[in-house]
């Protein structure tokens, strides 16, 4: 190990290749996981920040809130149920905004939700007529205290506080009570008049754990079906397509980096067949010679991880807030990292077999 | 006396082919005495890196028994070679084959880092072995830095370092001219004597020969101690 760390710090050069090439893939990694980090945050937020423990939809409802209906009488029963504490209203819209001071045409897609169990971070629901606004709108002009005038009805909201991660659909958030939600829909959306009661969905919360509460919503109530919040979170359209098509690109991009650290280091072991074959003359195991090249293969990815991590890191603070959609974090570029230490153990292996054939003889050579 | 650093009885070394088998190794009995040096001399082919790589538990041989300082290494498997060429023998390969990338003093260090890891001990052993063979000004140079004969005797001094009951030279002075030849040879003999070590040198050159105790002459695999 020392022998294969002394070689990386006296011959760099060699190694200068591999690691340009695996930055790079690293680089691709990370910054394609904060892309897809990115996205799902600004379609989930709203429903990642939900407190209970399962949403309720309408049986016919296919888990679209826009679609979904639920009556006072489903309410009731499922308040009733055994195994349910706590059961609030959600409802949602999706309108263009009016921002004073930005041009007529240029609105801001916001989501108004009406409320009444606070998801974390938001607080109570506010007095009618107000809503706290997601941080996101900040990228469109919005200030605290601003009267926003929602969808073609121009429906005022004040913004009177900010929450965080609370985008949905691509859109951020404005947190309002049931009422003030139901206006700015009725006045807005006229083909979806909802009467006074009547909400998109529930929120629920129970003693026992997620799937607990979803069986006992389940019991109490035809008509109505319900899912874990996770279930709920898979259920956006688009969350499930949009994370498989991601996650099939990195495993490929962690494919590409095994196969170029398994071949560089499989043509660093045939360069070194005849230095190996000494090693091994005056004493050394395979073993020690195989965990040189895993050492290597580890060190030289672990450096390409560092500086890729770096220049993520400082594309994040390049690009202009709210221009695309990457979230750089600290649990998106460790999983990239521990990838590619693996994609480099695994590599490295492919290298194991032509090791153990070196033959000490090989250093006798005539 | 002691017992002897080396007893060969009847080894056979067969080389196997696709079509056809060498005999590289042929009954040969040859032992070296403790403290012996022996010059192994014999046209090219005739079989003396063979004997040396039984010897020194790079090869294992076909037929017979090998014993290095009273430990019988015949039925020997990978593993067992590995640990006896940690603690019993030394090599000086005909081409010198230092590691690249490590300095003088860090080429004798590899044989503890690779085997013993003794630490310490090693690293005084090391600075001793470089003072003896007149290396101390180039312990940190690196081979591409030194001459052939410089490379030449940090090779001796990597092959002592594990204290070995046996050390084999594959022909050390054909890559020297005659005069550093036999100035390496002085070194190899006095190195040799001063630690009591036997050894077994390769050689075309009949005039080596005079360094040694006593010569073994080989020809197409059969020693003749004439
Ligand atoms: N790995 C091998 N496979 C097959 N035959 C071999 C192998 N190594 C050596 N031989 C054969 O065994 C015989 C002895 O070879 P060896 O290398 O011991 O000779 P040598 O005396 O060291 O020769 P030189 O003076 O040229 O170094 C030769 O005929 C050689 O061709
Ligand atoms: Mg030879």
């Amino acid at each position: 190990m020392k022998l294969a760390l002394r070689e990386l710090v006296r011959k760099p050069g060699r190694f200068v290749t591999a690691t340009v090439i695996l930055t790079l893939i690293a680089v691709l990694l990370m910054f394609l996981g904060g892309l897809l980090d990115g996205l799902l945050r600004l379609s989930t937020g709203a429903i990642r920040a939900q407190s209970g423990d399962a949403i309720v939809y309408s049986e016919s409802s296919q888990s679209s809130f826009l679609r979904s209906r639920i009556e006072p009488a489903d309410r009731a029963a499922i308040e009733s149920a055994d195994g349910v504490d706590d059961v609030g209203g959600l409802g949602v819209v999706l309108l263009g905004a009016r921002v004073p001071g930005n041009g007529p045409r240029d609105l801001a897609n916001v989501a108004v939700w009406g409320y009444e169990l606070p998801p974390d971070g938001v607080p109570e629901p506010p007095a009618p007529g107000e809503a706290y606004a997601d941080e996101l709108l900040r990228a469109d002009g919005v200030e605290l205290g601003q009267e926003l005038l929602i969808g073609p009805a121009r429906t005022p909201i004040t913004v009177v506080g900010w929450v965080t991660d609370t985008a949905y659909n691509g859109s951020g958030g404005l947190w309002a009570d049931l009422d003030t939600w139901r206006q700015v829909l009725s006045e807005n959306r006229p083909d979806a008049v909802l009467a006074d009661g009547v909400v998109q969905a529930l929120v629920v919360s129970g003693p026992g754990d997620p799937a607990d509460v979803v069986a006992a919503v389940d019991a109490a109530n035809d008509g109505t079906y319900a899912l874990t919040v996770d279930d709920a979170i898979a259920a956006i359209p688009g969350v499930e397509e949009q994370s498989g098509t991601f996650n099939q690109i990195l495993g490929v991009t962690v494919v590409i980096a095994l196969v170029v650290i398994a071949l560089f280091f499989a043509l660093l072991t045939v360069e070194r067949t005849a230095l190996y074959g000494v090693l091994k003359a005056i004493g050394a195991r395979s073993r020690t010679i195989f965990g040189g090249l895993v050492v290597q293969a580890t060190a030289v990815t672990l450096v390409a991880s560092v500086i890729a991590g770096v220049l993520v890191v400082a594309l994040d603070l390049l690009i202009p807030p709210g221009s695309i959609p990457l979230y750089v974090s600290v649990g998106r570029i460790v999983l990239s990292v521990v990838l590619l230490l693996i994609a480099a153990v695994i590599g490295s292996a492919f290298s194991l077999r032509r090791v153990l054939r070196v033959d000490p003889a090989s250093a006798l050579g005539n | 006396m002691s017992q002897p650093a080396l007893q060969m009885s009847d080894v056979r070394k067969v080389y196997s082919m696709a079509d056809n088998e060498v005999v590289a190794l042929d009954h040969a009995t040859l032992t070296v005495g403790s403290d012996e040096i022996i010059a192994l001399v014999g046209p090219s082919g005739s079989g003396k890196t063979t004997l040396c790589s039984i010897a020194g538990g790079i090869l294992s041989a076909t037929e017979g028994s090998v014993v290095v300082g009273g430990e019988e290494i015949g039925d020997y498997g990978d593993k067992e070679l590995t640990t006896f060429r940690q603690n019993k023998v030394g090599f000086v390969f005909q081409s010198v084959n230092l590691v690249p990338f490590l300095n003088a003093r860090e080429n004798l260090l590899v044989v503890d880092e690779l085997g013993r890891r003794e630490g310490k001990p090693a690293r005084d052993r090391a600075d001793r072995l470089l003072d003896e063979l007149g290396l101390a000004d180039r312990a940190k140079n690196l081979p591409s830095q030194l001459s052939g004969g410089q490379k030449q005797r940090v090779a001796i001094g990597r092959a002592l370092m594990n204290e070995p009951e046996l050390v084999l030279f594959d022909e050390p002075t054909s890559a020297l001219d005659t005069e550093l030849g036999q100035q390496v040879m002085e070194l190899i003999r006095s190195e040799m004597k001063s630690r009591g070590t036997a050894a077994i040198v390769v050689t075309h050159d009949e005039r080596i020969t005079s360094y040694c105790d006593r010569t073994v002459h080989i020809t197409d695999g059969v020693l003749d101690a004439g």
